[in-house]
């Protein structure tokens, strides 16, 4: 358990930040926020490369900071390792040097995965001889995810490890992440921008907005919320939880079940019983209070309506129906509501196009490497 | 192979060569500790130190010279302890030639160094840090290598400076053959003697080489490690 409280002003006018949370054991929990939040000022303090004014940061039962009691431990010493934005490999060593760096400055007894399961994991055995100068952006950080994993920390940080790739290159990346998150055994705090590394990754969700924590909890929960700003985004909707139920490659179609019913969506490469997170939009979502016919619509579920509440815009409303055990919001215009009579309670359908998984945030659907491809959905849930 | 020269002229470029050596064997070191307090540390008086270090850049050498004689000499405050307790005196020796070398020749390392720990990337030393680095493990396994070109370029540049030092090393150590006459010195005294002038001419020719060839090995020197720190 990662405990973090938090005061730093910068300069007499400048921005405050006062924040605190906390990370469970193992799994990664996302710091999310518009840039600028201070989110990336709060994983340099539990680095130790920031001294905030005020705070107290505890690790299971090591205390890291506490200024109330003179207590900073030396970044050196916190054991938490770093992945930064740009992968800051030491230019003058090999990419194996790189990695057995902070090896080779870990205490004996600690304990993680060892040199050549980590190489095998993120796939750069072939690269071991060579200089970072003369790898690409997303091997780069490859080797960066190993170097941090190998030092053995107690935590691992990530600050927007994905930012600096453009997107084919971050479609590279990402399944490494899914992968080291599954074999750290570590909690991991990990700050991004991108929603699609969020829904990909995290369990846990932080919202920052200018140094203040907006909301935090699990990510379905939040996503589910229409009260956040996640819900003015285009792509605001639930997440829900899926599995892989079976493919038919000859209608092109493959079935993801969820409690509560199963979608239909276009064809998935990750083999039957893995599980996968889905991002369902809101604004794909659309209800009916018949049960429709003769639509080219693949996916119509039965729901109850939970209740309706305010989105952004003024003529449009968010719906929070039921299929089943499972929450999902639909966004529409007042005047559907009006002109549907809709009121809590009501039984509905709610109506999805099996191309809108298309997008599926985390997905790298034209997959843009042979590992990727292996590997199958991005958001594949370990 | 004698390229001409007489066994004189001779003992005068291994004078030099030997005295530019010694010069940058003892300036390199604080030459490297300078640059890195000067980049790394804030503290009142450091454009003091910073001026002070450039010093024997825009002082006449002749001043530099008479200021290490105050200094260094048997009755100075230095020199007297010196000679007193240890039976070391600098002035009149090869070894004060070397001390006259390296003090004018400091600033170019320092500047050199300088340049070169200027574009080490703090974010590199903060990584290690976060790896489990220490300070001095840090200095020794990422700052040192990443400032190497500029040590290097800085050392050669001295070296082959050194070779040509006249006013510091005249005035100092006066101009004693086969003991404190470098080739500067040597030109100086062949342009002085009648006749003297096809010897200048020989050790003029001598001097530019190496020179030159100094210049150009440290531009060598600086590209090859760049490419080998991937900054090609």
């Amino acid at each position: 358990m990662l405990e973090v409280a938090l005061r730093h002003q910068f300069g007499a006018q400048g921005f405050s930040l006062e924040i605190a949370f906390s990370a469970p054991d193992v799994g990664v929990t996302a710091l999310f926020g518009p840039s600028g939040c201070g989110k990336s000022t709060i994983l340099a303090a539990v680095a130790g490369l920031l001294r905030p004014q005020e705070g107290r940061i505890r690790l299971d039962d090591a205390v890291l900071l506490d200024t109330a009691r003179r207590i900073f431990v030396a970044p050196e010493r916190r054991r938490c390792a770093v992945v930064f934005q740009e992968a800051r490999l030491f230019p003058h060593l090999s990419v194996e040097t790189n990695l057995r760096y902070g090896l080779r400055r870990a205490p004996r007894d600690a304990e993680g995965p060892g040199f050549d399961e980590v190489v095998a994991l993120l796939g750069i055995a072939p690269l071991l001889a060579r200089r970072p100068s003369l790898l690409s952006g997303g091997e780069r950080q490859r080797v960066a995810l190993g170097r941090a994993l190998l030092a053995r920390p107690r935590l691992l940080l990530m600050d927007e490890p994905l930012a600096s790739l453009d997107t084919a290159r971050r479609g590279e990346v990402l399944p490494f992440l899914a992968r080291l998150r599954d074999a750290a055994r570590i909690p991991i705090l990990y700050v991004t921008h991108a929603l699609d590394e969020v829904d990909a990754l995290a369990n846990r969700l932080v919202l920052i907005e200018a140094g203040r924590v907006l909301a935090d909890g699990p990510v379905e929960e939040l996503a589910a919320r229409t009260d956040l700003p996640l819900a003015a985004r285009r792509d605001a909707g639930s997440l829900i939880a899926c599995t892989i139920v079976a493919h038919d490659a000859s209608r092109g179609l493959t079935r993801l079940g969820f409690a509560g019913g199963a979608f239909l969506v276009p064809l998935r490469s990750e083999a039957p019983g893995t599980t996968a997170r889905i991002r369902l939009r809101a604004r794909d979502l659309a209800v009916a209070t018949e049960e429709p016919r003769g639509i080219s619509t693949q996916n119509i579920l039965s729901a109850t309506l939970l209740d309706i509440s305010d989105a952004t815009t003024a003529h449009e409303v968010f719906l929070r129906l039921k299929v089943g055990p499972t929450a999902m919001l639909a966004r529409v215009t007042r005047d559907s509501v009006a002109r549907l009579g809709l009121v809590p309670g009501m039984a509905l359908w709610a109506v999805v196009k099996a191309v809108t998984f298309d997008h599926a945030g985390a997905q790298p659907g034209e997959a843009h490497s042979a590992e990727a491809t292996a590997l199958g959905s991005l958001a594949v849930d370990g | 192979m004698h390229f001409g020269l007489s066994g004189d002229e001779w003992q005068a470029v291994r004078l030099s060569l030997d005295v530019a050596a010694r010069s940058v064997f003892v300036s390199l070191i604080p030459a490297v500790a300078v640059a890195w307090i000067l980049v790394r540390c804030r503290f009142p008086g450091r454009t003091l130190l910073d001026a002070l270090v450039l010093l024997p850049m825009v002082v006449p050498p002749v001043v530099v010279g008479w200021g290490l004689l105050m200094l260094f000499g048997v009755r100075g405050p230095i020199g007297a302890p010196l000679n007193d307790w240890f039976g070391v005196r600098l002035v009149f020796t090869t070894e004060g030639a070397a001390l006259a070398t390296a003090v004018m020749s400091f600033p170019l390392i320092v500047r050199s160094v300088r340049l070169s720990l200027e574009n080490v990337d703090l974010g590199l030393e903060a990584a290690a840090r976060t790896l489990g680095a220490g300070p001095i493990d840090r200095f020794f396994t990422i700052t040192l290598p990443l400032m190497s070109p500029g040590i290097l370029a800085g050392a050669v540049t001295a070296f082959a400076a050194g070779l040509g030092e006249f006013g510091a090393v005249i005035t100092f150590a006066s101009n004693i053959p086969g003991e404190t006459q470098t080739l500067p010195l040597a030109i100086y005294s062949a342009t002085q003697s009648p006749g003297g002038e096809a010897t200048a001419g020989r050790l003029a020719l001598v001097s530019f080489t190496l020179a030159i060839s100094g210049l150009l090995l440290a531009e060598l020197i600086a590209r090859r490690m760049h490419l080998l720190l991937g900054r090609g």
